[in-house]
């Protein structure tokens, strides 16, 4: 490990310390934007580390982060809550694999299909095995966490997905997904088992949006399948993960603070007009920044060496 | 009742194979994955109920206005908003991640205005709901005039793109874009007609629905899922296959509606869509070529 390496995990490790006292500093109001904050970060940095390096768009956050969400709502009242996450990641797991076999054998365009329709199909799932079997659509949720502790987990979510980008970024996985983005037949050829590869980095993308949704799923007293799978927070975090730029590990982050906030204040000032405004905020972003902000900056340092 | 449910389910899939037949046409020849397509079916489907309702003007003179406005628009999106991407493209994988990521922030603009303009509840209205007797079966009037004039737009666009010269310019295009280039066709025009002609497709299907569902702002993704699913069970850029995928589809939902549960007509769309990509990645009649 190199003196500048150390040197960015002590920084990282000075910020981590700084973000868990924000609880401790910050009102109401503050903590929950926060917690927006950090929750769209996990979900960003989560959803880049798939599509990435293999470029493969996948449109179906929203199907894990409230397939993530709905396992609370059914299970916090009588399991303990770190069962309750368990149970999460395992459904997610099931569902990921299944999707990526599927799908990740093929071009990368039958995936972003497949994902785009996969939130609607859950959300039917959910809402047919609700009324029919157990006859209620909505569930309420009710737990002793705290918003201080959700902020909590979310951070430690965050922490532990940048430490697995990291270790990615280093391992041989990495390289294979990288050189999968460059060119799939080349890597192919050069003894990469692609499929294998995509699959395994696809079902870890998701089990980290799971877990953002089962741990935010308090924050509503009340859920319903409408709620937890509503298709904006997909559209919310691709933008995100775009504007901040997807090659780089620290990329996504760049986009959700700007956008967090953005989205903050359009939703209270043009709550009927919303989605027009989040549409032409990402159409500007598709076309003028198309290697986000971490492709600007470092385009911006390289050009005078 | 099985005639009956499978009446209605083949005017259901021909209008997924109508709808299907237009985005074969942007996907296979223009290379964009327009995935704000069935926001222009619903948004000609509201101009339409405007149009019954508001101003008492029959569907079927809504059918001869709407779409080539939807022309118009589809081939101004082309221009101004996708070739910039043809442009910047350097692979056709490029194109499409581009293509896919710029319609989908159209789909939550296009979304959005209708939302604003008419919120979230589901509309309908009631033009020639009369039954009528076939073999024994009951089938309401406007479905089955609404299928006789999807066979009849889909029959026209057949006989368009292998009868006449410019149908065969467009057709070389969706074959190999380079090659067209070499026997002097002009790539970017038949691209943006293509994608304009696919626009007007899908509002046309859009006036026809419009006549015997209900619908709402919503519905589109739904709409463009459904599409997306047909082209490839059926060969991208393949018409025939589009028509025969289609028409599977519409039966499969429709007695899964009827028999099964109508909660789970989506999953059944999805288990098709699985089987293909398991069985059959390269569609029903498509040619494996990459």
């Amino acid at each position: 490990m190199s003196g500048r390496e150390m040197l960015g995990i002590a920084l990282a490790a000075v910020a981590v310390a700084v973000l868990a006292c924000v609880p401790l500093m910050l009102g109401d109001y503050g903590l929950s934007l926060a917690i927006n904050i950090v929750s769209y970060t996990v979900l960003a940095t989560a959803w880049s580390l798939f599509s990435g390096p293999t470029r493969y768009v996948s449109l179906a956050t929203v199907a894990f982060f409230g397939i993530g969400a709905y396992t609370t709502a059914v299970f916090v009242e009588s399991l303990a809550w770190p069962l309750v996450l368990l149970i999460a990641t395992g459904v997610s797991v099931v569902v990921a694999a299944i999707v990526g076999l599927a799908t990740l054998r093929l071009s990368g365009v039958y995936f972003v299909i497949f994902s785009f329709g996969l939130a609607e199909l859950v959300r039917q799932l959910v809402t047919w095995f609700e009324v029919n079997k157990t006859r209620t659509l909505g569930r309420y949720v009710f737990t002793d966490i705290t918003a201080a502790q959700i902020y909590w987990q979310l951070l430690a979510l965050a922490v532990l997905v940048f430490a697995i980008g990291f270790w990615i970024g280093r391992s041989r996985l990495g390289l294979a997904l990288r050189a999968i983005g460059d060119d799939e037949t080349v890597a192919r050829h050069s003894g990469i088992d692609t499929t294998r590869a995509k699959v395994a980095l696809f079902v870890l993308s998701t089990v980290f949006m799971t877990l953002a949704g089962a741990i935010m799923a308090p924050r509503w007293t009340y859920i319903d399948p409408a709620i937890a799978f509503n298709p904006v927070i997909s559209f919310t975090v691709l933008i995100m993960a775009l504007l901040g730029g997807v090659h780089r590990l620290y990329g996504p982050v760049l986009g959700v603070v700007p956008l967090a906030l953005l989205f903050e204040y359009l939703l209270a000032s043009f709550p009927n007009h919303f989605s027009i405004m989040v549409g032409l905020v990402f159409i500007v972003i598709v076309y003028l920044i198309p290697r986000g902000i971490a492709g600007l900056v470092e385009g911006a340092v390289r050009k005078p060496a | 009742m099985l005639f009956e449910v499978t009446l209605s389910g083949v005017t259901l899939g021909g209008m997924y194979a109508l709808v299907a037949m237009g985005l074969t046409l942007q996907y296979g020849v223009a290379r964009i994955m327009n995935l704000s397509y069935g926001e222009l079916l619903i948004a000609a489907a509201f101009a339409a109920l405007w149009f019954y309702s508001g101003l008492a003007i029959n569907p079927l003179i809504g059918l001869i206005v709407v779409p080539p406005i939807a022309f118009a628009l589809s081939y101004a999106i082309y221009r101004i908003l996708l070739q910039p991407l043809v442009r910047r493209a350097k692979t056709r994988d490029a194109l499409e991640v581009d293509s896919i990521l710029a319609t989908f922030g159209l789909l939550f603009v296009i979304q959005g205005v209708m939302l604003a303009i008419f919120g979230g509840a589901y509309f309908s209205y009631s033009f020639l709901a009369v039954p009528l007797k076939i073999a024994g079966a009951t089938v309401a009037a406007n479905r089955l005039l609404a299928l006789l004039l999807a066979v009849a737009i889909g029959l026209g666009l057949y006989f368009g793109l292998t009868r006449t010269r410019i149908g065969t310019a467009v057709r070389a295009v969706a074959v190999d874009p380079v090659a067209a280039q070499l026997v002097a066709i002009d790539v970017r025009t038949a691209s943006a007609l293509a994608f304009a002609l696919g626009g007007a497709l899908v509002a046309a299907a859009g006036v026809l629905v419009s006549m015997f569902l209900t619908f709402n702002a919503n519905l589109g993704v739904v709409f463009t899922l459904k599409a997306l699913v047909v082209v490839i069970m059926g060969g991208v850029g393949n018409l025939l296959g589009a028509l025969i995928a289609g028409l599977v589809l519409g039966l499969v939902e429709n007695y899964v509606a009827v028999f099964v549960d109508p909660g789970l007509t989506l999953a059944a769309t999805y288990a098709i869509f699985l089987l293909v990509l398991l069985v059959r990645p390269q569609g029903i009649l498509g040619r494996s070529n990459r």
